[in-house]
């Protein structure tokens, strides 16, 4: 199991360079750089010499290899740069908002994860019927629901109409501000989850094995909880797993939405603003969040079912 | 005559709200939400390292400079200091400073000045508010290395100082900036980005990166009874729409609304009541650059300002938050000609301009421009059947913020679609259009014009307020003439508050920066902000 970890963990690393390599190839080809971004509102010009002058701090006047060397050279001693925008290192801009993304993809996967798996369970046992058609709309719908609208409508409806729950917001340890991004995240995954529950457990329920159990008279919900679940599980955990390592960064409309602050909208203001070492240290983190996600994946499948060997 | 008409009823609207906020006896204590709006974060809590007006609705509650801007006198005057001598040459200013404590206890001394002003210049600290610092004597020896400081800064005794400065411009609209704040010379400069301390009514609480700043009151702030209010919080939201919701909701207590929502608010029995109104210092423009031989030819940029409908767009798509634009200084600018009327919506007389300039048989040029709503890709996809009807084709240049201010700084554009500044300084912001300022600098459409030049250099060296103002004006006056923009619009700011809430003022350099400390809440506010 060691082995296997620490092979996953080294092949990581050449991920990692590429994401750094196309990074810096997509911002030095797009145009805009963090120096002209000083003036994009159009109100307060900023003297000539302040620019260059901050040009040649941040490096920004040296050749693109150079700083490709500089950034890998730093990466390899933990450091990630400093922020063109805050003139702080750059873990220190995304030291803050690490937890509450976590917290966020969380939170969503936990809602996605309660509400799905039963439902597409439910759904796959009583095929045709109407509960599972009207699950199946659910599920497409959605796969379907912008996040932004969807949002809004949570919005509107548990915080302007219902007044139970704040529209938008961060309380560290609040649990009402992070039930509406929560689930204006997780509804997608959700759906995703029911679909993919639906079809795994009609797939098991037709095996052989599940044949011969129900002949030799095991009892219906023994059946299911026993032979169809466990089986069943791998599925929805891969599932699980890729939407999870995703959430972090599929969160940027729904941080902005709701004042969330998460990696996703920090991401967002530092490419308007082309603060290139923050870009690349969220990147880094988000990519970092999906790959250690889907090694543990891998790790539980071993756990759950002992015929699956990792290494 | 109607919109001017209309303007003014505006503004005395905007006005009197105040007024009658004010009123009544201030209240102590409670907690008042505000939003900063264009974005869900900010760069710094030192505002002297950002240029942005999203860091300033923070840096204000936190910070002073030696003068503030009056919204209402329109006039900086002044803060830090309590009286000023101007020298006989018209170049050196005395002050002396009024007593003032930081919020980690230190006292203001003259030290504080000239050590604020010498880091804000230092061009090694690359400090954006070094703009506020230029009109110094000396800044620009220190800045260009002939010099270890500031020659035109220099502390008297302990509570006076005195600043020289190259011109004859009054300081004030420089050193008003909250971009060019006081701070402490014996705090550790790299804390004031984190643990910021300042001689603000407010100092830092909590700070949540990408989400809010909350502040409380400083209980030894200068000003004797201010801040009225116990906290301050200022939420981070970028979103529109959900700041509508948050407001309705009363979670926030101050909202500033964008073309729809102004519409849909005064329409709103229950909103209508409490929405502040200024004439805000930006034009909105379309530049042309003269790199594009038609826009040599004054005949074709006039052209191009008769044959749009300003006054139908700002209708129909700004939802009347605009005002239609004269020239270039807004109607607040005291330079502002009063009699000068906006070019007419006169496609024939547009014909006629472009065939007297040989262009009878068309003219095609692109307009580099953004999303934005007010001044981007909505507008010029508005005025391209307009220009059509005249022989003129427009085609878009779609980019973000920051491409269109490096498209035009690089001069890689035909035309631009942009809001900037004009004001408050009349001065300063002609002084954009004048031959010796650079296309970086802010004169972006190269415009350079011998008559213009010369009415602005007598303006700069005129001692008499009442003179130079008369040759702004004409200086303002022969620029709408000359049409190196197609003059738009000044923005409508547009604020929707909450009926508790007291003091907030039509400030004309932007609405979001409010002087927190006389604003107050009152009784009927929620238990939660009481």
């Amino acid at each position: 199991m060691m082995r296997f970890i620490l092979r996953r963990t080294l092949q990581m690393i050449p991920t990692m360079l590429a994401v750094i390599l196309i990074i810096f190839v997509i911002f030095s080809v797009v145009p805009g750089s963090f120096i002209t971004s000083l003036m994009a509102e159009g109100r307060n010009a900023t003297n000539a010499q302040v620019l260059s002058h901050l040009n040649e701090q941040f490096g920004l006047d040296q050749p693109l290899l150079v700083r490709l060397w500089n950034y890998l050279w730093g990466l390899a001693h933990f450091d990630l740069g400093i922020s063109y925008r805050t003139r702080e290192p750059v873990w220190n801009v995304i030291e803050p908002r690490l937890w509450p993304s976590i917290k966020l993809a969380l939170s969503a996967m936990g809602f996605a994860a309660v509400v799905g798996i039963p439902l597409g369970f439910l759904a796959a046992l009583k095929p045709g019927s109407i509960f599972d058609s009207g699950t199946m709309v659910v599920a497409v719908s959605g796969l379907s629901l912008p996040e932004f609208w969807f949002g809004l409508l949570l919005m509107y409806v548990f915080a302007l109409t219902l007044g139970w729950l704040p529209s938008f917001g961060y309380q560290p340890g609040s649990i009402r501000h992070i039930i509406l991004p929560a689930i204006a995240l997780g509804v997608s995954p959700m759906a995703l989850l029911a679909r993919t529950t639906r079809a795994g457990v009609l797939d098991v329920m037709n095996a052989d094995f599940v044949r011969t159990a129900r002949a030799k008279g095991l009892a219906e919900p023994r059946l299911v909880r026993s032979h169809v679940a466990r089986n069943v599980l791998v599925l929805i955990l891969t599932t699980m797993g890729l939407q999870i390592g995703a959430l972090m960064g599929q969160a940027i409309v729904v941080e902005k939405l709701f004042s969330w602050p998460g990696i996703g909208s920090l991401l967002v203001d530092s490419v308007s603003v082309r603060d290139i070492p923050v870009v690349q240290g969220a990147v880094l983190v988000i990519v970092l969040w999906f790959l250690v996600i889907n090694m543990l994946v891998d790790v539980a499948y071993a756990l759950i079912d002992p015929r699956i060997k990792v290494g | 005559m109607l919109t001017r008409l209309s303007l003014m009823a505006a503004l005395a609207l905007g006005t009197a709200t105040t007024a009658l906020a004010q009123d009544a006896t201030p209240k102590d204590g409670g907690t008042f939400v505000f939003t900063a709006p264009y974005g869900n974060s900010i760069t710094s809590l030192d505002i002297t390292a950002t240029p942005h007006t999203q860091d300033e609705i923070v840096g204000k509650a936190l910070n002073r400079s030696l003068y503030k801007w009056n919204p209402d006198s329109g006039k900086p005057e002044l803060d830090l200091a309590e009286s000023v001598e101007k020298s006989a040459d018209g170049k050196t200013y005395t002050y002396k400073l009024r007593d003032a404590t930081f919020h980690n206890g230190d006292k203001l001394d003259a030290d504080d000045v000239v050590w604020s002003y010498n880091r804000l210049a230092d061009p090694k600290k690359a400090l954006p508010g070094a703009e506020q610092m230029l009109q110094i004597e000396g800044v620009a020896e220190f800045q260009d290395g002939k010099a270890d400081h500031i020659s035109g800064v220099k502390k008297i005794d302990d509570k006076t100082v005195a600043i020289t400065v190259i011109n004859l411009a009054d300081p004030g609209w420089n050193l008003m900036s909250n971009y060019a704040p006081i701070y402490s010379k014996d705090y550790p400069e790299d804390q004031l980005a984190s643990k910021p301390n300042g001689l603000g009514p407010f100092k830092l609480a909590n700070y949540v990166p990408g989400s809010k700043v909350e502040l409380v009151k400083f209980d030894d702030y200068y000003e004797q009874g201010k801040p009225h209010l116990a906290k301050l919080d200022i939420m981070l939201m970028g979103e529109a729409a959900a700041r509508d919701v948050a407001f309705r909701n009363g979670e926030i207590d101050a909202n500033v609304l964008g073309p729809v929502q102004y519409e849909a608010y005064t329409q709103d029995a229950a909103l209508k009541d409490h929405i502040l109104e200024v004439a805000e210092v930006y034009t909105r423009n379309i530049g042309f650059n003269p790199k594009i031989e038609a826009f040599k030819d004054k005949r074709v940029r006039q052209a191009i300002n008769y044959a749009i409908n300003s006054d139908l767009i700002i209708q129909k798509l700004l939802k009347n938050k605009a005002y239609p634009a004269v020239s270039w200084l807004p109607t607040s600018s005291p330079a502002f000609d009063k009699d000068a009327k906006p070019y007419a919506y006169d496609p024939d007389k547009a014909k006629a301009l472009l065939k007297e300039a040989g262009y009878e048989t068309g003219l095609k040029f692109s307009v580099t421009a953004t999303d934005n709503e007010s001044w981007g890709l909505p507008i010029v996809e508005a005025i391209i059947p307009m220009l059509a009807k005249v022989g003129v084709e427009v085609t878009t240049d779609p980019v973000d913020g920051s491409v269109l201010s490096d498209k035009i700084l690089s001069d890689n554009f035909d035309s631009y679609i942009w809001s900037n500044s004009s004001g408050p300084d009349p001065l300063k912001y002609l002084n954009c259009f004048h031959s010796g300022t650079s296309q970086t600098a802010c004169n972006y459409v190269k415009f350079a014009n011998a008559d213009f030049d010369k009415l602005l250099d007598a303006a700069g060296n005129e001692t008499d307020p009442a003179k130079q103002n008369d040759l702004l004006r004409q200086a303002n006056n022969l620029l709408q003439e000359e049409a190196p923009v197609w003059f738009f619009n000044y923005n409508k700011a547009v604020m929707a508050y909450q009926p508790w809430v007291h003091g907030l003022k039509p400030n004309a350099m932007e609405l979001a920066i409010q002087d927190y400390e006389d604003i107050w809440i009152d009784d009927t506010a929620p238990a939660g902000r009481k």
